[in-house]
């Protein structure tokens, strides 16, 4: 038995704010008592007279629900080279996510059942948080063919996406939203307009112009976006919307979840606190899709983040070694990882009183549930004791090279942050 | 005084004074191609490297015989002969280079930014002649020399850069140069070709020819790549050597002293009419005349101390 003592415990899911003791049982929640404030260990571990109990002492951190995170790129299988399952959900503990959701983009695609099955075995021997595979839309991403979804359903994917395209054709992607109704399972859609994106490598703006390099305008976002709204009137399918970047997107979004539509969607620290302007230098690290956007757009997501119209903070951590990343700018890969950045990167939007603390949370663990149906992100009695510590006073300096994840692609390297996960409980034990 | 960097990667990067170090060290290069034996020591014993990797006569030539008229020794190195096409990467291949002690490496190559990763990995001095559609240093410095040399100074005068403004180092370089040395640039194209809040640059943007060619000191036309035409960029060559080639029909609409420039190659009858390619107007040869001098000038500033 491990009782967490004296911390600030914030449930969004409850609405739960205040000095309480978690007691954590076989793994489960059992019992959220009001803090006595007398009962503390110092140090982990520390043991009572009796020794049938372990407390943790939380005095002057939050206790949170663990952290999710709807959309990682573990590179397993096919590029393990850049992110294994097990250094992945390393990563994803020492940022505090006790739950993660990989994309399909893997080699082999997550296309099949037998992909869904090795995920989901790999992470059950070696992954120290748990997994959810997002198995694709369509046959090797490639925007022709339906996959089996109930098969991969039936393996253990919790919702569908093509991430890293759109799928193009609108007949297609009608089709899915409405087969995949027969399995409940949730279409995240990357909006990104092919054409109109074509060889982008960044925002195009006055930065792109400056550099020479080929833009991708907010426009490639927006349209495919619409299309997607449209798509999800007509067929009643619940749509989640991966990585909003734009002004644009976030006032799509708005419209649409004002007339009812079944929309959700997401942003990524990195849309919320770098511009384009990141750009100049050339570092690829900084070359990420959809590209880094401007000052008005950062705006606007964070108004978004602040009014609902973006229910989630996701990482879209996307590793990628020097061989794709110390090469000429054109050439890079896009992304960044975020797994470990991304809850301190976040908290700087409760220190800038854009989010309340509660709001904050309620993006990384309840909300992110519903929107997959996890039996995930709360504290009630009976849930999985998956629990995150943070200290909000700790200030430090992001160093890539301390990271667990393989990858180094970060922007944030040397950056100070405020905020720092100090312990990650998965079911009820510390991790990693 | 001298430039404050090791390298020439932009026009951003240089101050007003190291431009004009560069314009009068240029004024006294230039004499040296003017003499029967065309060759100084200033570089004996200095090592300078041609690293293109994207085709080029103009540029690369100008580089070497400016590095042989001050005595140094030259290499070039172009893609197909190279282990480029083995897949080694620029930031190794720039290492392997450092490892023979060259002196300066110039280099060309397709994609914005690429000379700078061989600024930060080597310690040997480079110049960078083109990257993407970012900057081309030394194109705008021999085009400054030019008006300079014509015109006598560049304040106050009113330039025209005409053509495909997106896809062109030449102009984003120019435009900075000529901004710096307080001259007033106006950009004309197809919209298809003016980049996105290009006006935040300095620059004004015409909607006509006509508007755009009115009582300037210069214009410089811009290479259309033919290769363009698939972008959706324009139609047909036709149409645009017809609303935005330059032809002596046209040219009447401006001042009667207008100097026309044209960083080559040239497609004779799409930005400019043969007519006007050969005429008196055009200062095409001086520019690469001067090229050679302005590079020598460089040269010499980068490594010749």
């Amino acid at each position: 038995m491990l009782v967490i003592v004296n911390g600030r415990v914030i449930d969004p899911a409850q609405g739960v704010d205040g000095f309480f003791d978690l007691t954590i049982d076989q793994g489960k929640i059992m019992k959220m008592t009001p803090s006595a404030g007398d009962m503390s260990g110092k140090g982990l571990d520390k043991r009572n007279a009796s020794g049938n109990f372990t407390v943790f002492d939380a005095s002057g951190k939050l206790v949170v629900p663990g952290l999710i995170d709807m959309h990682t790129h573990l590179r397993e299988p096919g590029h393990e080279y850049k992110e294994t399952i097990k250094s992945g959900c390393e990563a994803a503990a020492a940022g505090g996510f006790t739950s993660i959701a990989c994309m399909a983009n893997t080699n082999p695609v997550n296309d099949n059942q037998s992909v869904t099955e090795y995920i989901l075995r790999k992470a059950k021997h070696e992954g120290c948080v748990n997994v959810f595979p997002i198995g694709a839309i369509t046959k090797g991403l490639n925007g022709e063919v339906l996959t089996e979804m109930g098969d991969l359903r039936g393996a253990g994917a919790i919702a569908l996406s093509d991430d890293g395209k759109s799928v193009k054709n609108n007949e297609l992607m009608r089709r899915a939203m409405e087969y995949t109704q027969s399995f409940h399972l949730p279409i995240i859609s990357h909006c990104e307009d092919p054409d109109l994106a074509k060889n982008g490598v960044m925002n195009e703006g006055y930065v792109s112009t400056c550099l020479g390099l080929k833009g991708i305008p907010h426009t490639a976002e927006e349209v495919m976006l619409a299309r997607d709204v449209m798509l999800s009137e007509l067929t009643g399918c619940p749509l989640h919307i991966a990585h909003v970047s734009t002004a644009g997107s976030v006032r799509i979004i708005r419209d649409a979840k004002s007339r009812g539509v079944r929309l959700t969607a997401e942003t990524a620290p990195h849309y919320f606190t770098l511009t384009d302007e990141a750009v100049r230098g050339f570092d690829t690290n900084t070359k990420v899709n959809p590209p880094l956007r401007t000052e008005e757009d950062v705006q606007a997501i964070k108004e978004g983040l602040k009014d609902g119209t973006i229910d989630v903070i996701a990482t879209d951590h996307a590793p990628h070694s020097l061989l794709e990343k110390d090469v000429e700018f054109d050439y890079a890969a896009f992304g960044i990882i975020g797994l470990e950045t991304a809850l301190p990167l976040s908290l700087m939007l409760y220190f800038e009183g854009v989010l309340s603390l509660a709001d904050l949370i309620a993006k990384f663990t309840v909300n992110p549930a519903r929107i997959f149906n996890l039996k995930k992100g709360s504290l009630l009695p009976g849930m999985d004791a998956d629990v995150t510590i943070i200290d909000l006073e700790n200030t430090w300096t992001v160093d890539v090279n301390k990271f667990k994840s393989k990858s180094r692609n970060s922007p944030f390297h040397g950056r100070n942050v405020r905020g720092e996960v100090v312990a990650t409980f998965v079911g009820g034990k510390m991790v990693p | 005084m001298g430039l404050t960097s090791k390298d020439l990667l932009t026009i951003q990067d240089l101050s007003v004074e190291e431009i004009s170090l560069v314009l009068d060290t240029a004024d006294s290069m230039k004499e040296i191609s003017t003499r029967d034996i065309k060759k100084v020591p200033t570089l004996r014993g200095k090592t300078v490297i041609n690293l293109f990797y994207e085709p080029s006569t103009r540029t690369r030539t100008s580089f070497e015989i400016a590095g042989k008229r001050l005595s140094a020794d030259v290499v070039n190195i172009s893609t197909s002969a190279s282990s480029v096409v083995k897949g080694e990467t620029l930031k190794d291949t720039g290492k392997n280079l450092q490892a023979m002690s060259p002196d300066l490496v110039v280099i060309r190559h397709p994609v914005a930014g690429a000379p700078k990763i061989l600024a930060d990995n080597l310690s040997a001095s480079i110049i960078n002649a083109g990257d993407g559609a970012h900057e081309h240093p030394t194109q705008a410095l021999l085009d400054i020399f030019t008006i300079r040399e014509k015109k006598g100074s560049l304040q106050g005068l009113e330039v025209a850069i005409i053509g495909d403004i997106t896809h062109s180092r030449v102009a984003r370089s120019d435009i900075y140069a000529l901004s710096k040395m307080g001259a007033r640039v106006r950009v004309f194209g197809p919209h298809t070709m003016i980049p996105v809040f290009i006006e935040r640059m300095g620059v004004t943007v015409c909607h006509t020819l006509e508007e755009s060619i009115k009582d300037v000191d210069v214009i410089i036309m811009l290479r259309i790549q033919l290769e363009r035409q698939g972008d959706f960029l324009f139609p047909t060559l036709r149409e645009y050597s017809r609303f935005f080639g330059l032809d002596l029909e046209k040219l009447k609409k401006a001042r009667s002293d207008v100097l026309i420039m044209h960083p080559g190659p040239i497609n004779r009858g799409v930005e400019l009419s043969p007519e006007i390619a050969d005429s008196p107007y055009t200062l095409i040869l001086d520019q690469v005349t001067n090229g050679v001098a302005v590079r020598m000038a460089l040269l010499y500033l980068l490594i010749g101390k």
